[in-house]
């Protein structure tokens, strides 16, 4: 007991004698602060990009809606329903039902050209085309400004997402595809899920515009997460139908995954580098900051302290610089990065999202833990040094 | 090279700062590496854009087809040399993930249209004739370790064949590459006839033109007066040089791309500030050694001739290793894993890279060599 008590002094002590003196390696100490500060907030920031936008997708589904689609289609955008089929989905087991029959919404989706903000050049926005019973399927989507369009007409609603990032479909105005002029009566959002990318338009209109006969999707609402399987398998044993059906969570988390990988993948290879980078920048730092130091660690040694107090002192002022400068770059990821509102393309269904970056707490934390990776790696070799310096060697050097 | 064993005993002063800074370089420059593909990629080609060439959509959007007796209508415009079309096929080879893209074409046309596509010439005349044949991209046919003769099928998305099956069988008969580093080598290219006589419906639709001109300068008036053929039909037509229609697709990817980048290229510069900070600290440790060598007799220009060789020595092996690490990483393909087609370390960049070796070592060696040789000797003497 005594000796550990002793031996918990002795790390004291010698580290107390490390911290006081890091004012005096300031260049050297700040650049290594400065280099793991950097690495974190890159690989902060670039993550958030890729966190933000699989957020923006799985908060867009909810595990009791099911989509059926087209067997062999791996999108809306490549599926085709006929209108007998979408009735015999909406007939099938398990779907709940609302006051005006079964909540399942047959829809539409293309794509038209509108201005983005940022560039002025056109941009894939998804324009779907429903019924009122969508409203009452896509529960998270509630019109904020306006009204709904009237069944019938060729009035719109635009998300709040797209009216962000794209021009010329404020509240009010008129817009032109093709051959038809459409007006925006309402502004909705969607608890910023993907669906606020979307303009929406009544499906049977669409259908006219857009020369088409089918539908693509059908949504409908369950009457229990649990009750998928039983819808799942009445349909895709049904003789009349060709379909594939699939949960709303998981065709989301299918989109994202392309950009996601090409994301993180990019901010993994960069973080990587610049990890190496930073850990060559803390080496330089602590063997320079043992070296300067290698006679007061002798006459330490030579009073006689142990050599582990004198590898931990070290260890302990690299990661405490390396948890500064984590922090530090986190903080700066965060104040910089979170929120920040864009668009891109998605490549399945070749339309545009539009989603903030999102500076999540496990992501901090992911920063703070690489920093003191770093840290530990800047520190251990350094640290073992001074442990073997040789007492005499060292008092004799000046 | 009588001074090497000074240069070299400087190098060797701090061991391990020489070794750490030069590996801090190196990972500087294979950062850079990656910043230069990444805008390349990113960029989607648009600097290979054919500036005689016009891409034709529907006006609406990219996805809606167009009937296809434009073609003769088009070919009928003044200026206009060549017409062909093109068509998404969106098929599955095995999984989702392995994407890239499918195109029904005219065979002849189009390989005239695009003369970077480099196609072998009896690979050329064997897919011309054969009606199932696909000519396919270096990239993809190694990726996929396709060979000439091997059956490939796809599993369609949308294109469904009449008989309502959705796998249609392609054999190989040619395997295409770029004329010039950047070309897309990913394509899959298949016969227009067959896609049009087999598929369940859309009969007789296309998805977008490609025109030839004569005259690039006058691409805009060339454009208007093709559009002015369709308008107020029911498929309305948007023309736009090949070069605008890829930056409206770079830019419909954002600004991801110009945020990743922006934060490489302050993360280059950073590491290079910090190093070249550690290089000339290690010059300013030895003023002392250095007011030794001018009272021995070292001229002022021999001295910053020796302290310039250590800093240029140090950033072209660093440097050099960083870039050919990169060129060789970045050649073993994206990190994305297919995401990015065009993945490359541009020549030109490579350049810019190596000016940049030499402004590091130029930089973090005459700052200090000067700042040395301002000092008299006294004065440097008496400053241990």
């Amino acid at each position: 007991m005594q000796r550990l008590s002793s031996w918990l002094n002795q790390v004291a002590a010698v580290t107390m004698l490390n911290l006081r003196t890091i004012s005096q390696r300031q260049g050297a100490s700040l650049s290594a602060l400065v280099g793991v500060a950097g690495v974190v907030t890159v690989f902060v920031a670039v993550l958030s990009i890729a966190e933000g936008f699989r957020l923006t997708m799985t908060t867009a589904g909810s595990p009791d809606t099911a989509i059926v689609m087209r067997g062999g289609s791996d999108s809306e955008m490549t599926s085709a329903l006929a209108i007998e089929d979408t009735k015999i989905i909406g007939d099938a087991p398990g779907v709940r039902r609302g006051a005006a029959g079964p909540l399942s919404s047959a829809e539409l989706f293309v794509i038209v050209d509108v201005l983005k903000r940022t560039t002025g050049t056109a941009a894939n926005v998804p324009l779907r085309g429903v019924d009122q019973s969508a409203f009452d399927v896509h529960e998270k989507v509630h019109i904020t400004a306006g009204r709904r369009f009237e069944p019938g007409t060729n009035e719109i609603v635009v998300g709040s997402g797209a009216l962000q990032e794209f021009s010329g479909i404020d509240l009010g105005s008129t817009v032109h595809w093709g051959p038809n002029a459409w007006t925006v009566v309402g502004i909705f959002s969607a608890g910023g899920s993907l669906s606020e990318s979307e303009i929406w338009a009544d499906a049977r209109i669409l259908q006219g515009a857009f020369r088409r006969t089918m539908y693509q999707a059908v949504y409908v609402k369950l009457t229990s997460p649990e009750n998928f399987k039983p819808f799942k398998d009445a349909l895709t044993t049904d003789p009349r139908l060709d379909v594939k059906v699939i949960r709303e969570t998981d065709y989301y988390a299918e989109q994202s995954q392309t950009l996601y990988k090409l994301i993180t993948g990019l901010g993994t290879l960069i973080a990587g580098l610049m990890g190496m980078g930073a850990v060559f920048g803390a080496l330089n730092t602590m063997y320079s900051a043992v070296s300067s130091r290698s006679r007061e660690i002798a006459t330490l040694r030579a009073l006689g302290f142990g050599g582990s107090p004198v590898v931990i002192s070290v260890l302990a002022e690299s990661l405490l610089l390396a948890l500064i400068g984590g922090g530090f770059g986190g903080a700066l990821a965060y104040f910089v990065f979170n929120g920040y509102h864009t668009a891109t393309l998605n490549w399945q269904t070749f339309s545009q999202v539009t989603f903030a970056f999102r500076v999540t707490p496990a992501l901090l934390v992911k920063g703070i833990s690489y920093a003191l990776l770093m840290g530990i790696i800047g520190g251990l070799l350094p640290a073992i040094r001074a442990a073997r310096l040789s007492v005499a060697a060292a008092l004799r050097d000046v | 090279m009588k001074y090497w064993h000074l240069v070299w005993s400087a190098m060797r002063r701090k061991r391990l700062r020489t070794i750490f800074t030069l590996l801090s370089i190196v990972i500087a420059f294979i950062l850079y590496g990656y910043l230069a593909a990444i805008d390349q990629a990113f960029g989607m080609g648009v600097e290979l854009a054919g500036a005689d060439r016009l891409i034709l959509m529907s006006k609406v959007s990219l996805i809606q087809p167009l009937p296809e007796s434009y073609q003769v209508q088009i070919a009928a415009v003044p200026h206009v040399l060549e017409v062909t079309h093109a068509s998404w096929f969106g098929g599955i080879y095995q999984d989702p993930k392995n994407f890239f893209g499918q195109f029904a074409v005219e065979p002849e046309a189009y390989l005239k249209i695009y003369p970077e596509l480099i196609v072998p010439e009896a690979q050329k005349k064997a897919w011309f004739e054969d009606r199932t044949g696909v000519l396919v991209g270096r990239a993809i046919a190694t990726r996929f370790g396709w060979k000439v003769g091997d059956r490939v099928p796809l599993q369609a998305t949308i294109w469904r064949k009449k008989d309502n099956s959705s796998t249609w069988e392609f054999t190989v008969d040619g395997i295409y590459d770029g004329n010039k580093q950047g070309v897309d080598t990913t394509q899959f290219l298949f016969h227009y006839k067959y896609f049009d006589e087999a598929r369940w419906r859309g009969a007789g639709m296309v998805g977008w033109y490609i025109i030839r001109i004569d005259a690039p300068d006058d691409a805009p008036k060339i454009a208007a007066s093709i559009d002015k053929l369709f308008e107020n039909s029911a498929f309305e037509s948007k023309t736009s040089t090949e070069k605008a229609f890829m930056q409206g697709f770079a830019k419909q990817v954002g600004n991801i791309g110009a945020i990743i980048e922006a934060v490489l290229t302050a993360v280059f510069f950073t590491i290079l500030l910090v190093v070249g900070n550690t290089m000339m600290q290690s010059v300013r440790e030895r003023t002392t050694e250095l007011a030794v060598l001018k009272t021995i007799g070292f001229t002022d220009g021999r001295v910053l001739g020796l302290v310039l060789a250590q800093s240029l020595l140090v950033a072209v092996v660093g440097g050099g290793i960083g870039l050919a690490l990169a060129w060789l990483m970045i050649r073993r393909g994206d990190p994305t894993n297919g995401a990015l087609p065009i993945f490359f370390f541009p020549p030109r960049d490579m350049v810019l890279g190596l000016a940049f070796v030499a402004g590091l070592g130029l930089i973090t060696g005459i700052i200090p060599a000067v700042q040395a040789m301002r000092l008299r000797v006294v004065d440097a003497l008496r400053r241990t």
